[in-house]
C-alpha cells in the first residue's frame, strides 16, 4: 500500500453522552481519492470535519484518539490551528463564496497566510482557477462578484479557494449535493485531475458517486468504521454484509 | 357588495386612518415650525452671536456646541460600543457574566435621560473634577447612547450567516481575521444605522446636558474639551421657557435649525448606509 497521508488512530468522539464515532482507525492513502460513506448520522462528516478541527467551537464534545496528518498529531497540545487548516483545505456541501469578487474569494486565504507579492498572487489565482477547471469560464472576468457565478461554477470556485493554499489533503463535504449533473460531472473530472497532487477525501452524495471516483472507500454505520479497501472491493465485492446491503440499495 | 367585501373595505378605511393618524402629527409639527420659524431664519442667524439677552443676533455658539457634543459622542461611544457588541456576538459564551451584560444593557437603554444627566454630574463633573464641561457632557451622553448602538450592533452582527466564519477559518483565518474581513464589513449598514440612531438621540437631548456642560448664555465658540458650551436643544428651552418676551420667531427659527441638523444627518447617514449595502451581497 502507499504511503498513508492521513492516519486515523483509536479515534471515539462524543456529542453529550452519545457517541457519534466508535473507535475508528483507518490509513488514508496520499495522492487518492478516499470516499467516506455510509447512511445518515452515520460519522461519516463528523470525522472529515476533525481532520482540520472544524468541530473545535463545538462545545459539550469529547474526543480521544489520535489523528496524523503526515507526521503531526494535529489535536496534540500546542498545534496552531490555523497552519493546520491551511494544509488541510475544506469544500462544504453548499457553495459558499465569500462576499466580494472571484479574485478576492481565491486569494482570501494566500492573503492571511501573509503572502504579498503580487506576482505570487496571480500565479496562485491562474493555478487554483485552472486546477479546479474553471479558469477558462472566468478569465474575463475575475473582478465581477463571485455570487454572479452559477452553482456549479461557485462550488469550482470554493475548491480554487481551498487550492489556493496548496494544501497537503483536500476535505469535500457532499461538495456536489446541490449541482446539476452536468456541473457534477466537471466537479469529479477537476477531482480526478486533482488527485495527482493533492490527497483529497470526499464525503459523496450518493453510492454511484463513490463508486466511481473511489480509488479507496469506508464504509460507516452509526458511528462504526463498518470496511475500507481498494473502491473496486468496497463496491462491489463487499466483505461485510452490511456493507453489500447498503451499496446495492438494500437500506439507507 | 357582500357582506365580506363590505367588511373588507371598512377594514382598509379604519387601517388607512391609522397611518394617517400616525403621519398627521409629523406634518403638522415640522409645517408649524417651518412656517413659524422659516422668516427669522437667514444667514446671519446662522453664523453671528447671539446679542441683547439673547433676543437678538444668532445662534452659532449653540450649534457649534451641538456638532462638537455630537462629535465628543461618536468619538467615545462607536469603539467602545462595536467593540462591546464584537465581543457579545463573537467572543462570549453564554453564561451568568454575559447575561449580566445584557441585562444591563437593556436596563439602561430604559432609563431616563434626565437620571443620566444626575449621573454625569456626580461622576464627571464633581468626581472626576471636569466641571461643567464638553468632556462632562460628552462622556455622559455616550453613555446614555451606547446601549443604542450595542444592541444594534450586535444585532447587524449577529445577521451575518454563521457559514462566512466557518469558511474563514477553514482557509486558514484565525477568529479575529474573520471577523475583520467578512463579518464586520457585511454587518457595517446595520451598525451604521445603531451608531446614528445612537447620535441623533444624543444631538437632540436636553437633560443629560443640563447639568454637565450646557451653558445658558455664552456668546462665544468653546476652545477645549473643559470649556462650557451652549448646545441647541438646551437654548431652545432656556429661550422658550427661561426668557420673557423672546420673538416666536426666533424660538421657531431655532428648533427648525435643530431638525435640519438631525434630518441632515439622517440622510447622509441613509446614503453611507445604502452605499455600502449595495457593496454588500452573498
Amino acid at each position: 500500500m502507499v504511503k498513508a497521508q492521513v492516519r486515523i488512530q483509536e479515534v471515539t468522539y462524543r456529542y453529550g453522552s452519545r457517541v457519534v464515532l466508535r473507535n475508528v482507525t483507518l490509513d488514508i492513502p496520499a495522492n487518492q481519492i478516499t470516499v467516506f460513506f455510509g447512511p445518515a448520522s452515520s460519522g461519516k462528516t463528523t470525522l472529515l470535519r476533525l481532520i482540520n478541527r472544524l468541530n473545535d467551537d463545538i462545545s459539550g464534545t469529547s474526543l480521544s484518539g489520535h489523528i496524523y496528518v503526515g507526521d503531526q498529531d494535529i489535536y496534540a497540545p500546542g498545534v496552531d490551528v490555523p497552519s493546520l487548516r491551511r494544509r488541510v483545505g475544506m469544500v462544504f456541501a453548499l457553495p459558499l463564496p465569500l462576499p466580494g469578487t472571484i479574485r478576492e474569494n481565491v486569494l482570501y486565504g494566500p492573503k492571511l497566510a501573509g503572502i504579498r507579492s503580487r506576482a505570487r498572487l496571480e500565479e496562485i489565482l491562474y493555478k487554483s482557477l485552472s486546477q479546479a477547471a474553471l479558469w477558462d469560464e472566468v478569465k474575463d472576468r475575475l473582478d465581477d462578484r463571485a455570487s454572479a457565478l452559477s452553482g456549479g461554477q461557485q462550488q469550482r470556485l470554493c475548491i480554487a479557494r481551498s487550492l489556493a493554499l496548496e494544501p497537503e489533503v483536500l476535505l469535500l463535504d457532499e461538495p456536489t449535493s446541490g449541482l446539476d449533473p452536468i456541473s457534477t460531472a466537471k466537479v469529479e473530472q477537476s477531482l480526478l485531475a486533482l488527485k495527482e497532487h493533492y490527497t483529497i477525501i470526499i464525503v459523496p452524495h450518493s453510492v454511484q458517486q463513490g463508486a466511481r471516483i473511489a480509488d479507496y472507500a469506508a464504509f460507516f454505520l452509526m458511528g462504526e468504521l463498518v470496511e475500507h479497501g481498494p473502491g473496486v472491493q468496497v463496491f462491489q465485492n463487499a466483505r461485510d454484509r452490511r456493507t453489500e446491503d447498503y451499496v446495492t440499495g438494500r437500506f439507507g | 357588495m357582500t357582506q365580506r367585501h363590505l367588511i373588507q373595505r371598512l377594514g382598509f378605511i379604519f387601517l388607512g386612518l391609522v397611518g394617517f393618524l400616525v403621519v398627521a402629527p409629523i406634518l403638522f409639527v415640522v409645517g408649524s415650525i417651518i412656517w413659524r420659524g422659516a422668516g427669522a431664519l437667514t444667514w446671519r442667524f446662522l453664523i453671528e452671536m447671539p446679542h441683547n439677552g439673547m433676543k437678538s443676533g444668532g445662534i452659532l455658539p449653540a450649534i457649534v456646541g451641538t456638532l462638537v457634543l455630537t462629535a465628543g459622542v461618536a468619538i467615545v461611544a462607536i469603539p467602545v460600543g462595536v467593540g462591546a457588541a464584537v465581543y457579545l456576538s463573537e467572543y462570549a459564551t453564554d453564561n451568568w457574566f454575559t447575561r449580566a451584560i445584557r441585562l444591563a444593557i437593556v436596563n439602561l437603554s430604559s432609563i431616563p435621560s434626565v437620571v443620566y444627566g444626575l449621573f454625569g454630574l456626580g461622576l464627571f463633573v464633581l468626581f472626576l473634577g471636569f466641571g461643567t464641561s464638553i468632556l462632562a457632557g460628552a462622556l455622559t451622553l455616550a453613555i446614555m447612547t451606547l446601549p443604542v448602538i450595542i444592541s444594534t450592533a450586535e444585532e447587524a452582527l449577529r445577521a451575518v450567516p454563521a457559514e462566512f466564519r466557518t469558511v474563514s477559518a477553514s482557509l486558514g483565518g484565525t477568529k479575529w481575521q474573520g471577523i475583520r474581513y467578512i463579518v464586520l464589513p457585511q454587518a457595517l449598514p446595520g451598525i451604521l444605522t445603531g451608531v446614528i440612531l445612537g447620535l441623533l438621540r444624543a444631538a437632540g437631548e436636553t437633560a443629560p446636558i443640563l447639568f454637565t456642560v450646557a451653558a445658558f448664555y455664552l456668546p462665544r465658540l468653546p476652545h477645549s474639551p473643559f470649556d462650557e458650551t451652549m448646545a441647541l436643544p438646551y437654548h431652545l428651552y432656556v429661550i422658550s421657557t427661561q426668557v420673557p418676551g423672546m420673538p416666536e420667531g426666533v424660538q421657531n427659527a431655532t428648533a427648525l435649525v435643530l431638525l435640519a441638523l438631525v434630518l441632515t444627518m439622517n440622510l447622509v447617514a441613509s446614503i453611507i448606509r445604502s452605499y455600502f449595502r449595495r457593496r454588500r451581497e452573498w
